[in-house]
Parts: structure tokens; C-alpha cells; sequence
């Protein structure tokens, strides 16, 4: 059963071409204004259909694949939640001697996984360490909703400071997350590998740039995608859009690109906004006092000092 | 064309997925389990050997590569022992779910704590729900063969289910033995190219791993364990196909000496060896004692181990791990099995070898003597051991 040959049309947009193609159906289980149901829409289109994909446990696998139903339509394994570094590390190798042994044609298939930010940097961090380290031909895609938000908005790593969530809540003796947000960009670059970038689906162009980019790098490429989550961040799905931009313009998530160890900023706002402006939409941080916003607006200037002195001593 | 060599049984392992030209080797070092592995580098790094060997960070990771590569329709083979058999414990029940062939070798090794390197069944009995198509080695060449027949059976079309090969850490894994190695033309014969019906292919995307939600579960499972059962025919069919080309007959219940017997001994793996010399000094003294040993132990051997076991009185299991709490896995599951026969014989259970701990020819005297006497008398210990302090 060869999948029907359609005729792929573009639209052109500035100076991108995005296929009008989607390669994941509708009737999919996530929640209206989701972020990350974005993110993987607008992946996909910039991945195209030569690509195998293998997916972390999380809300992108269940909302996508109710037996006897998916939403996937490329090639797509899901097998458990902490695992999928491995997982696409067996694909690749896999293809590469099938290829090398003439049992399988070269068609330059693209080798993806996904998880979320715990599958990514918790239970998942050391099978991703070891594919990076053993520098499989792959792209990572991290998305990231700073908790986990499938089993019911708890705590990870990557949830930023000051955050209420289920299992690290606000209360008379806490302001919720009291740790500071793991930085797997940097912890993935540590891995030297080719090519490191953070995006988010309200910079859709950005993103697809660098998912294409990161499937097209020979080598293992991690692009870090931060999606907001209307659940668990306690906001209108009406402002995903909005929220994901203030992230950008706040310096709280910058968009940035390491390429071969080279530091690329990919909007470096003259001004940039408080952070309070993106605190004040989202009912995780409704507890926070003026003092609590500023240390976290002390927190946001100091990474992004410290980001920008990067990119100043490697630039691109 | 076979010829006779001296090889280690880890060796000969290696060597077979070699002649079966295995594709992936996702593999992660643990006593006594690493000279499978290092082997397999070794003839990669040789060029003997053309495979991707991949050298993956944990045992969790080596069955997780062995998924993704099995899925794209990779030939796929792994090794491990022990706490790293556990360590791939949820992996495992993937595997076989999701119909995955990989093949692995176990070097059989003690649990943590204390830690020991030495070999028992502690992890067989603690992986032998997850679904896998699992036989039991006695020498060398058994694991040789073994491991040449886990591909052919886990590939089948009508089977695809992952097949464990277990043998004895150190006292098979490390023992160099002579056997019989096949010319290639006679593997290839027995053992076709593996075709994976559903790989994961651009030209015909499909949806491997998807939610089961409770309208589907149940289903899914029952259909699973199903197969599995099912899969009992072609295991009896390939070992058929092996004996007719390489000449040698497997069972998933192998007998020693067993006509008449009235006392049978039920082992598994490297010790019946050792059982057979003293079931051969008892039957010169005129004792009708014979020993059987389970081959198969996934789908476990019902129809052949109860006719096996019919006509004696007393059968005596001698397991090499305990279910805590329970007793002897091993001897629950053959007197569970045999509960429903009109004609069975009486089941004692002893529980020994573990860690490494020798079981020389003597304990398995003490075991059939101690047997009997507990199967006329009773016994008020919870639970009987051989050679424990």
C-alpha cells in the first residue's frame, strides 16, 4: 500500500515555503490553544514525509494514538517514556547498516524523536545523553510546557522558578517551584554536538528554519521548543500566541541557534519588555508578590547577560 | 560442513549471531555476561562481522535500540545477566507487545543485595511474565544452537515475539567446551532473511506503540498471550528442521534415563550435567531415578512436561532462586501445572545454587534421598535447601 502521491503545493510566505500538507490529521485529543500541538504541526511540515519519527510517553503520544485511532501520518513509534533516545538511536543504526547492506534503498530518511521536558531532561536525560555522545544521525525535539503536564501539571526540572504546580504548590510557606529551570540547551551543546537551537511556535518561520536545519545537519541536532499550556500554565487559549511572544520579547525564553559551537541570538530586542508582562497572564505565578516578580526579572537579566556574553565570545 | 572446535559457550553465542549476520548489537557490559559482547565488537572491529554495533549507556538503552532497530526491520541481538536484566525489566514487556523478534542471551546471574556477580535464576524467574519466548542451555553447543534457533522461531511471520537464551553465568558462560560449528550454506538454509511485515517505512507510515484504552487493553493482551501460545508449533516444527539439518534433537522437555523411573530429578540448565552423573551411579545400583530438564520454560511446556512426568510417583524440583515469600518458583509452577492430572506424582521442591554457590554431584544424591523421605514423611521446614548453611 503505497501512500497516494498528492500534488505538494506551497505557500509562500516572505522569503519560506511551507507545504499546505498536514502530516498530522486533525481529531486529535489536545486542548484547545495548546502549544505544543502547534509546535508538532508546524515540525512536521518543515520535516516533510521522508522521516521516521519516534515519540516519547506524554501528551503528544496520547492525545495522538487512542487505539484503533492516530493522527500520525508518517512513520511514528511510541514505546515507552524514558527510553526514546535509545529508541531512535536503534532506528538510525538500523537504517545506516540496512542501507550499508544493500537491504534497504538510500532515501535519506530522517531519523526524529520527541518528548516532553521530562522525557527530556529527567527520566529521559541519560538514554538522550548516550545517543548524543554516540553521535547518531538524528534530530531532538524537546517540547517544552515546564512540568509534567500530562499526569496533572506536576513539577520537573524544567519548570521555572516561582511556578505553582501540582507537587511543588503555592502556599503559606512556598512560592511553588523554588528551584531554578534546568538548562538542557546547554547541557545538550555540552555534547558538542553540531547544532543546538531554541524556538517556539509563535515564531512559526524561526522554528521551521531550524527544524529543517536540525533534520538536515549531519550528526545529533536538539532544538528546544518552549510551548506554552493553557492546563497547566493557567491561561485562555486565546493567548498562546501572545504568551510565547512575550517569552521571546521578555528575555525569560530567548531564541537562540549554537551552530558547531558558534552562538547565534535570533531576536535581541533593543528593549527588552518586563517580565511581569508575562508573568501577569498566567495563573501559575498568580501568587507571586512585587518581590518575588523582581527576583525573578533579576534571574531573566542575568541568564540572558550571561547568553549574550556567550554570543558575544562565539559568535556565528 | 561442520567441524569440531573448543569454544567458551559466550563464544559460541557470539558466533552464532555472527553466522546468523545479524544486523544491530545493542549491548551494555555486566559480569558474566561481556565476553558475548566483546566478541561481537571484536568481529565487527574485523570486519568479520558486518553490523552496527552500538555501545549504549545502560541495559535500559540496549533493549530500547534493540526496539527501534528490530521496528525498521533489523535483524537484532543484545546480551545481558543479571541486575541488567532487571535493570531492562519494562522494556521487556515492549518488546513482546509489540511484537518485536530481538534476540538476546542471558548469562544468568544472582540479584542485588548482597551484590554477586555469580550465576543462579533469580533474573530468569523475574522476567518470566514479560512475554518472551524463552529455552534454558546445557553446554556449549547448545547455546550455539539455541541461539541460531531463537532467530529463525522469534522471525516466523506467525510468531514475531523476542526470544531470550539463557545460560549459566560462569559455570556455562565461561567454560570452554567442544562442539560442532555448521558450515554457513547449512545456517543460511535453516535461518532465511528476516522480513519484517510492518516496519517503520515513509512509503507506508504506520502508528507503532498507540494508546490502549480500556475498550481495547484487554483485548490487546488476550490476543498477545494468544499468540504466544500459539507459538508452540513452530517452535516444535524448527527444532524438527534443525535436527533433519544439523542433526541434532531439541525438546522442549529433555529426558535422561527416564524409562521407568519412579523418581525423576527436574532441572534447568548447566546442572543437568552434573545430574546426570548421579542419576547414572543411582541407576547402576538398580534405582529406577531418571532427570528431566526443561528446555523450554516460555510458553511453558504443559502437554510435554505432564506426559513426561506421568508415570512416577515423585518428582523432585531443584530451583536456583527463591520467590520470596513463596518458595521455589519453579516447583510452584510444574505442581501447579500438573493439579488438574488424575495420575501425577508427588512434587518436593529444594532451592540451592544461588549466587555462584556449587551444587556438586552429592547435593543432587541429597536431594533425591531427601526427596523421598519428605515425599513418604513430610517435611514442618518451610522450605527445603541443598548445601545452605
Amino acid at each position: 500500500m503505497k501512500r497516494q502521491e498528492t500534488e505538494v503545493k506551497a505557500v509562500k510566505f516572505g522569503d519560506s515555503h511551507v507545504t499546505t500538507k498536514e502530516f498530522l490529521a486533525p481529531g486529535h485529543n489536545f486542548c484547545t490553544g495548546c502549544g505544543e500541538s502547534l509546535a508538532i504541526r508546524m515540525a512536521l511540515k518543515a520535516l516533510g514525509e521522508n522521516v521516521i519519527l519516534a515519540n516519547a510517553t506524554g501528551c503528544a503520544e496520547v492525545c495522538t494514538t487512542p487505539l484503533p485511532y492516530t493522527s500520525w501520518r508518517i512513520p511514528w513509534i511510541h514505546t515507552l517514556f524514558e527510553n526514546v533516545g535509545a529508541v531512535i538511536s536503534g532506528v538510525e543504526a538500523g537504517l545506516k547498516i540496512s542501507v550499508q547492506k544493500g537491504r534497504l534503498e538510500d532515501r535519506g530518511i530522517k531519523c526524529v524523536a520527541m518528548g516532553g521536558d521530562g522525557a527530556t531532561s529527567d527520566i529521559g536525560l541519560q538514554a538522550l545523553s548516550g545517543a548524543f555522545e554516540r553521535g547518531h544521525d538524528f534530530l531532538y525535539i524537546c517540547l517544552d510546557n515546564e512540568a509534567y503536564m500530562n499526569t496533572g501539571i506536576q513539577r520537573s526540572s524544567a519548570t521555572p522558578y516561582g511556578a505553582a504546580t501540582t507537587t511543588a504548590p503555592a502556599g503559606k510557606l512556598s512560592i511553588g517551584q523554588i528551584t531554578r529551570k534546568k538548562n538542557m540547551p546547554a547541557i545538550a551543546a555540552a555534547h558538542d554536538i553540531p547544532y543546538v537551537a531554541t524556538a517556539s511556535p509563535s515564531y512559526r518561520f524561526d522554528l521551521m528554519k531550524k527544524i529543517r536545519k536540525g533534520a538536515e545537519i549531519k550528526g545529533p541536532a536538539y532544538v528546544h521548543i518552549l510551548v506554552p499550556c493553557p492546563t497547566g500554565w493557567r491561561h485562555g487559549g486565546d493567548v498562546t500566541i501572545e504568551i510565547g511572544q512575550l517569552a521571546v520579547q521578555t528575555g525569560i525564553f530567548p531564541l537562540y541557534e549554537i551552530e558547531h559551537g558558534r552562538y547565534r541570538l535570533n531576536a535581541d530586542p533593543p528593549k527588552r519588555k518586563p517580565v511581569r508582562e508575562y508573568l501577569k497572564l498566567q495563573g501559575r505565578y498568580r501568587h507571586l508578590t512585587d518581590e518575588n516578580i523582581e527576583t525573578v526579572q533579576a534571574m531573566v537579566d542575568a541568564d540572558y547577560a550571561r547568553l549574550k556574553e556567550k554570543v558575544e565570545a562565539f559568535p556565528a | 560442513m561442520s567441524r569440531r572446535v573448543a569454544l567458551e559457550a559466550s563464544h559460541a553465542v557470539a558466533e552464532a549471531a555472527r553466522m546468523a549476520d545479524v544486523d544491530v548489537i545493542s549491548a551494555y557490559p555486566i559480569t558474566p555476561q561481556t565476553h558475548i559482547p566483546e566478541r561481537l565488537a571484536e568481529m565487527v572491529a574485523d570486519g568479520e562481522l558486518n553490523a552496527a554495533y552500538v555501545p549504549v549507556e545502560s541495559e535500559h538503552s540496549a533493549m530500547s535500540a534493540c526496539l527501534g532497530a528490530s521496528a525498521i526491520g533489523a535483524r537484532t541481538f543484545t546480551a545481558t545477566a543479571g541486575p541488567g536484566l532487571e535493570y531492562m525489566h519494562n522494556v521487556l514487556y515492549v518488546a513482546s507487545a509489540m511484537r518485536f523478534p530481538v534476540i538476546m542471551a542471558v548469562a544468568n546471574r544472582a540479584l542485588s543485595a548482597p551484590i554477586s556477580i555469580w550465576g543462579d535464576h533469580s533474573d530468569v524467574m523475574a522476567v518470566r511474565d514479560t512475554g518472551w519466548i524463552q529455552v534454558f542451555c546445557q553446554n556449549s553447543q547448545e547455546a550455539f544452537d539455541m541461539t541460531i534457533w531463537a532467530f529463525r522461531v522469534g522471525e516466523d511471520r506467525s510468531v514475531l515475539f523476542p526470544v531470550m537464551v539463557h545460560l549459566d553465568g560462569f559455570t556455562l558462560s565461561h567454560v570452554v567446551e567442544p562442539m560442532f560449528l555448521p558450515g554457513q550454506a547449512d545456517v543460511d538454509r535453516f535461518l532465511p532473511r528476516f522480513q519484517y511485515p510492518y516496519s517503520l517505512d515513509p512509503d507506508r507510515p504506520m502508528t507503532h506503540g498507540a494508546l490502549g484504552p480500556p475498550d481495547i487493553y484487554s483485548e490487546a493482551k488476550l490476543a498477545q498471550e494468544m499468540a504466544l501460545q500459539e507459538s508452540r508449533s513452530v517452535i516444535l516444527a524448527a527444532w524438527d528442521e534443525f535436527a533433519s539439518i544439523f542433526g541434532r534433537n531439541y525438546r522442549p522437555v529433555e529426558e535422561y534415563r527416564t524409562e521407568g523411573a519412579e523418581t525423576l530429578l527436574l532441572t534447568m540448565g548447566s546442572y543437568t550435567e552434573t545430574a546426570k552423573i548421579v542419576i547414572d551411579e543411582r541407576r547402576d545400583k538398580g534405582e529406577a531415578v531418571g532427570l528431566i530438564s526443561l528446555r523450554l520454560w516460555r510458553p511453558f511446556p504443559f502437554e510435554e512436561f505432564r506426559q513426561t512426568v506421568s508415570g512416577a510417583r515423585l518428582l523432585i524440583v531443584f530451583d536456583r532462586c527463591i520467590s520470596f515469600g513463596m518458595g521455589g518458583p519453579v516447583f510452584s509452577e510444574v505442581r501447579s501445572a500438573l493439579y488438574d492430572q488424575d495420575k501425577r506424582p508427588k512434587v518436593v521442591g529444594f532451592v540451592g545454587g544461588l549466587g555462584g554457590r556449587d551444587v556438586p554431584e552429592k547435593e543432587f544424591g541429597y536431594m533425591i534421598d531427601r526427596g523421598r523421605e519428605v515425599a513418604e514423611k513430610g517435611s514442618d521446614r518451610m522450605i527445603e535447601t541443598v548445601g545452605i548453611r
